[in-house]
């Protein structure tokens, strides 16, 4: 069974047609990178997954779990799946660790002492376990996504999503977080990132997916997406970023 | 050190030291300086503003305490000393400014359910207080039936029955006020978030509520509780003549609460509903958890606003008969033993100072509130 599966799904923001007949299946433990110029969909595509957005055609499935508009379907899906936003999102009013234990005892109903274990144990992972009890706005941005990474993890994800997740961060802070993203990958974590970093994608993607005005363009191993693009567009896209 | 202009590389051989700040930037006089004389016209308001201050307040002050009378068994010797205040007629009616027409020999039960309330109050408010949770559901749950019990009375423990008639004086304006408070913020975060809701129904009659009841005087509601209640309600229940009120003024203000939270709501990034949504978090959750929390942390200025509006909104319950503080100041200076020119302007410059001393408390409360909640915001 695919972790996902995108089967002839459209997307409308009104009457603007942002994701266009899309087919795509990923398999478990499968690492995707997806990259584009901005305005391509690729964000919309993600938020998809776990129904941050709705699609009005077409079939997702997500670990066998088709997405409808029923809320135990939705809730069923977003259980299994951890999502890593461009702003992190964390909640400011509440600490680093309340944060990490909020969805694991409100949503998985665990006892609290059992999930701030958890908790610690994927601060540890990032390697923040001591800023556990300041509040977000007192970490760097590099911290503050690493703790949205192990808030994420928390709910023992069996798929995630990273939307952007270092394009707001301040250049010295980007390596610690495709860092954590790295290993995270290495431990077999089923992934679907958008990045423009080409490095990142290179070095830990099993598939590249390339996206252009709502559409899959090209999707291809990284090593022939960079070396041997096929499509004119992705070519057009790499010599303009990777210069 | 500079750049050698005649070379383009150059590198810092040692580093800059921290200097402490210049002398003339701190300190008193720099102050002075800075706010009260830093120009021409700044230099002449302080000076204007300075001798208006010298002008009113040396004759208030001494209207209020050198040349008052402090006390007299009656209003002779306030009659024969025009230039002062008149505090024994205060001290005089004190009982009766704060329970009105209460039953003597019941007045106790009053006072222990202020006591009551005021610890109860203080425990929630305290920042640094434990058990905070338990003494939220005292207040909440506990309270209000201890409460009623004891001012309303319950023949069968022995309390005999104060019909709200005889009620008046400062703990009605406190039950009103307090009554108001702790009903009308829920109501109006329920009304706020209906007014944002996804389902047209809830939203179609939030928005109705709202605007209707922003749309009329408070004395129009006030006027409408009181006559048009017991319409709504089945015949034969007639609703208390100090309820109807009550409920006036809880509905007025959820409507004016609604419209602060519902600012705040809108002021919250969308990023913040993504990630509770994100987590798997419902509706309920996420609002409890996660948006609301942040939301009214945001208003609380508006708010304390509306807090401080309805503590001084309660003045008008007397208009539909009930003896709240005001009222019964305004009668007690009908009592013709001590009718004099002093009396009144007297018992009005109590009332004055009584509302300012709480409507100012709640103020600097909000504002400490503020900073203590304000912290994990801070970027």
């Amino acid at each position: 069974m695919n972790a996902i599966e995108f089967v002839g799904v459209h997307k409308w923001f009104g009457s603007f047609h942002v994701l266009r007949n899309i087919d795509l299946e990923v398999r478990p433990g499968e690492r995707i990178v997806v990259c584009g110029p901005s305005g391509s969909g690729k964000s919309t595509l993600i938020r998809c997954v776990n129904r941050l957005e709705e699609h009005q055609r077409g079939t997702i499935r997500v670990d066998g779990i088709e997405l409808t508009a029923d809320v135990k379907r939705i809730d069923e899906v977003r259980r299994e799946v951890g999502m890593v936003f461009q702003q992190f999102n964390l909640f400011p009013h509440l600490t680093i660790l309340e944060n990490c234990t909020l969805a694991p005892i409100w949503v998985r109903k665990m006892p609290r002492r059992e999930a701030e274990e958890v908790a610690m144990r994927f601060l540890g992972r990032v390697k923040i376990p001591e800023q556990a009890h300041k509040y977000p706005g007192q970490l760097s941005g590099g911290q503050q996504q690493r703790v949205a990474i192990a808030r994420a993890l928390c709910m023992s994800p069996k798929i995630m999503l990273f939307d952007e997740p270092t394009s707001s961060l301040d250049p010295e802070m980007v390596k610690e977080v495709l860092d954590t993203m790295t290993s995270l990958a290495q431990d077999g974590m089923t992934m679907i990132v958008v990045t423009h970093e080409m490095g990142f994608a290179r070095q830990v993607a099993d598939r590249v997916v390339f996206m252009d005005q709502g559409e899959i363009v090209e999707i291809n191993a990284p090593a022939e997406f960079f070396g041997a693009p096929k499509h004119e567009r992705t070519k057009a896209f790499l010599s303009q970023i990777l210069r | 050190m500079a750049a050698p202009a005649n070379s383009a590389a150059w590198v810092r051989t040692r580093s800059e030291p921290a200097l402490p700040a210049p002398l003339f930037s701190r300190g008193a006089f720099a102050w002075a300086r800075a706010n009260l004389f830093s120009s021409l016209s700044s230099s002449l308001l302080t000076i204007l503003m300075l001798a208006l201050a010298l002008w009113c307040a040396p004759p208030l002050i001494e209207w209020a305490t050198v040349k008052a009378i402090w006390s007299a068994p009656d209003g002779a010797t306030c009659r024969a000393h025009q230039d002062g205040a008149c505090w024994a007629f205060i001290a005089h009616k004190i009982n009766y400014l704060r329970y009105g027409s209460y039953p003597v020999t019941e007045r106790w039960r009053v006072g222990l359910t202020e006591i009551l309330g005021a610890s109860l109050t203080v425990w929630l408010l305290w920042p640094g207080a434990r058990h905070r949770d338990i003494g939220a559901g005292l207040f909440f749950l506990v309270f209000p039936i201890v409460a009623f019990v004891l001012l309303v009375g319950w023949e069968s423990l022995g309390l005999s029955h104060v019909d709200t008639l005889l009620w008046g004086g400062v703990f009605v304006t406190l039950v009103t006020a307090l009554v108001g408070i702790v009903f009308s913020l829920p109501l109006g975060v329920l009304l706020a978030l209906g007014r944002r809701s996804h389902l047209p129904v809830v939203r179609l009659a939030s928005v109705i509520f709202i605007e209707f009841v922003r749309g009329v005087p408070f004395i129009t509601v006030l006027f409408m509780a009181n006559n048009m209640l017991p319409l709504f309600l089945p015949a034969g229940w007639e609703p208390d003549r100090f309820m109807r009120p009550l409920v006036g003024i809880v509905l007025f203000s959820a409507a004016y609460m609604a419209e602060e939270v519902r600012g705040g709501l809108q002021s919250l990034p969308g990023g913040q509903y993504e990630g509770a949504m994100a987590l798997g978090l419902h509706y309920r959750n996420m609002m409890r958890l996660v948006v609301l929390p942040q939301a009214l942390v945001l208003v609380i200025p508006g708010i304390v606003n509306n807090f401080i509006g309805l503590f001084k909104d309660t003045t008008l319950v007397a208009i539909v008969g009930i003896n709240d503080f005001l009222a019964t100041m305004d009668n007690a200076t009908k009592d013709t033993i001590w009718s004099g020119p002093t009396i009144q302007p007297t018992g009005y410059a109590f009332a004055a100072l009584f509302y300012f001393v709480f409507c100012y408390a709640m103020s600097r409360y909000s504002a400490s509130m503020e900073r203590r909640l304000g912290q994990g915001r801070r970027r």
